[in-house]
């Protein structure tokens, strides 16, 4: 009775979580000021466990995502000659900003099925339910949504860019671009073995504009009628300071 | 130097933006158009999401005509009356205009529709004021080189002489009915709203060939007539989308203003004939590019639109 219960015990922490991820960040929020032009984290990390340490290679996948929202992606098509906006899909869900960094090639690290439940890939971070019936091809709408927001450095994908020392330490830098957009920004770190995930840990980061730019939005959105008049008097102040000064020079 | 921008929410060059808006001052205060159908487009260009740059560039447009008219009423060029005649039509315009703009926009393709606006507006403006110009430009030199001065002749026999209440305009030195003025106003308001414009590139043609009025007066009272619909405009941006970015507008404007300025002075000393080229040879220019785009296939194909947040 006894052994048996020391078994169990022994054998728990393999079962629940043998591991766990300890994770540190280079800031804890960004401040989105007038001279904003991009940041760099660094995302570091330590692997906790009590048990020594397996046979299989660790592998990590570290994730950041901006807020989501959803994206109309229209395609033009040739009528009478001109090009027109003809279809348009609406895809539901789409992070305005999302890194996927692992410590290798992503299907290595990560299966197929671990991805599909975590939606951890680009492709499953974004969530397209239906198009319309006249669209046969949705799936080409996804397609330039994420080609469009790689060119612009919105969506990366890393592989091997998440530095992994004795199985146990790992770290990685992201780069978020200028045109950023604000809000909560989540980050999550996989542990995998052999492609299933062992272990995972949440957290975010604030991304928020401060000082002038936080009252300028603020204004605009809350009292649209003000800034428009405040917009308005500074333009007319401007054409006329002008005015006079080059009326001065002139004499 | 890298700026912010808290609405369009991008980051952009400053410098870059202050050369745009001195650029754009500088053929408003030639030409006296506001500027609106380059400036547009140019912020599209550095990446500014279409809605904030139409918006913002109204607010813009406002700064650089403020400053132009004031230079053109030191010069006693404005015609006053007839401007706030114009104008009185421009607002009920532009009203319609915007009733117009979201009936097209419920039934969608609006942006085509715009663009199609542009191109046969500027197409027909351009191509007219540059053989027009070209004319006059011919017809000045052959009197210069007989000798023979040549005698301005004022037409009274037009349609335009035929409507009642007239009314005399000193400063262009017409004696017209008011009606023809109200409805170019009008026109060109509805215009404006539609195409999200000050309507300058409309407007002087139109008082120049419809209302017959001196090309120098022109310049002034279009600027006059701009600062109070552009006004409008933003105001009408600014409260129902919140698309005005006043960072944007204050780069734009400073680069504006000035130019606006340099403009005015490079305007007064060219010959009407040869503002009237240049502007026609400008105008067919964009019309030319927004033509090729809806003629060539794009490199990206499909474009992403934000739902509303």
């Amino acid at each position: 009775m006894m052994m048996r219960w020391l078994l169990i015990f022994l054998l728990l922490p393999c079962l629940v979580q043998a591991e766990e991820v300890v994770l540190g960040l280079s800031r804890d929020r960004v401040a989105i000021t007038t001279s904003f032009d991009g940041s760099d984290i660094l995302i570091f990390g330590a692997v906790k466990r009590e048990a020594p340490i397996a046979e299989v290679p660790l592998g990590v996948v570290i994730t950041v995502a901006g807020p989501s929202a959803p994206v109309l992606v229209r395609r033009k098509s040739r009528e009478f000659g001109i090009w027109v906006n003809t279809d348009a899909v609406e895809v539901d869900l789409a992070p305005s900003f999302y890194v996927v960094a692992s410590t290798g090639p992503i299907r290595e690290v990560l299966s197929n099925v671990e991805d599909l439940r975590h939606k951890i890939s680009i492709d499953r971070a974004i969530r397209s339910v239906g198009a319309p019936d006249t669209i046969r091809d949705s799936r080409n709408f996804t397609n330039a949504l994420i080609r469009i927001r790689r060119n612009d450095d919105l969506y990366q994908e890393s592989e091997g860019k998440v530095v992994l020392a004795e199985q146990t330490l790992f770290r990685t830098s992201v780069k978020l671009p200028a045109n950023l957009v604000e809000g909560d920004y989540t980050i999550r770190t996989f542990l995998t073995r052999e492609g299933r995930v062992v272990s995972k840990h949440e957290t975010t980061i604030d991304v928020r504009k401060v000082g002038l730019e936080r009252w300028l939005y603020t204004l605009a959105q809350e009292q649209a009628m003000l800034y428009g008049l405040m917009s308005l008097a500074i333009a007319a102040l401007a054409g006329w300071l002008a005015s006079a000064a080059f009326a001065m020079l002139r004499r | 130097m890298q700026i912010y921008l808290p609405i369009a929410e991008v980051s952009v060059n400053a410098f870059l933006l202050l050369g745009l808006g001195g650029l754009v001052g500088i053929l408003s205060g030639m030409f006296g158009v506001g500027g609106g159908f380059l400036i547009t487009p140019l912020l599209f260009f550095v990446g500014i999401p279409p809605a904030v740059a139409v918006a913002t560039s109204a607010n813009q447009i406002v700064a650089s005509s403020v400053s132009a008219v004031l230079a053109h009423f030191r010069r006693r060029t404005v015609d006053l009356k007839m401007g706030s005649i114009l104008l009185t039509g421009g607002l009920i315009g532009s009203l319609l205009g915007v009733f117009i703009f979201n009936y097209l926009k419920s039934i969608g393709q609006v942006d085509l529709l715009v663009r199609l606006c542009y191109v046969v507006f500027l197409g027909i403006v351009g191509a007219l004021m540059f053989v027009e110009g070209i004319n006059a430009a011919r017809r000045a030199k052959r009197a210069a080189t007989q000798g023979r001065p040549t005698v301005k002749r004022r037409d009274h026999s037009g349609l335009i002489h035929k409507f009642p209440f007239k009314m005399r305009f000193r400063t262009s030195g017409l004696y017209i009915s008011v009606i023809p003025p109200v409805l170019v106003g009008l026109f060109v308001g509805v215009l404006s709203a539609v195409m999200g414009v000050g309507g300058g590139f409309i407007m002087v043609p139109a008082m120049i060939y419809l209302l017959g009025m001196p090309t120098k007066v022109v310049i002034g009272t279009s600027l006059f007539q701009i600062i109070f619909v552009t006004a409008f405009t933003t105001m009408a941006h600014a409260v129902t989308n919140q698309t005005v970015d006043v960072v944007l507008a204050i780069l734009l404007l400073v680069g504006g203003v000035i130019g606006a300025q340099l403009g005015t002075q490079i305007g007064l000393r060219l010959k009407a004939e040869q503002l009237r080229i240049l502007l026609a040879t400008l105008v067919l220019l964009v019309c030319g590019k927004l033509a090729l785009e809806l003629l060539l296939q794009p490199g990206e194909l499909y474009s992403l639109t934000s739902v509303a947040r």
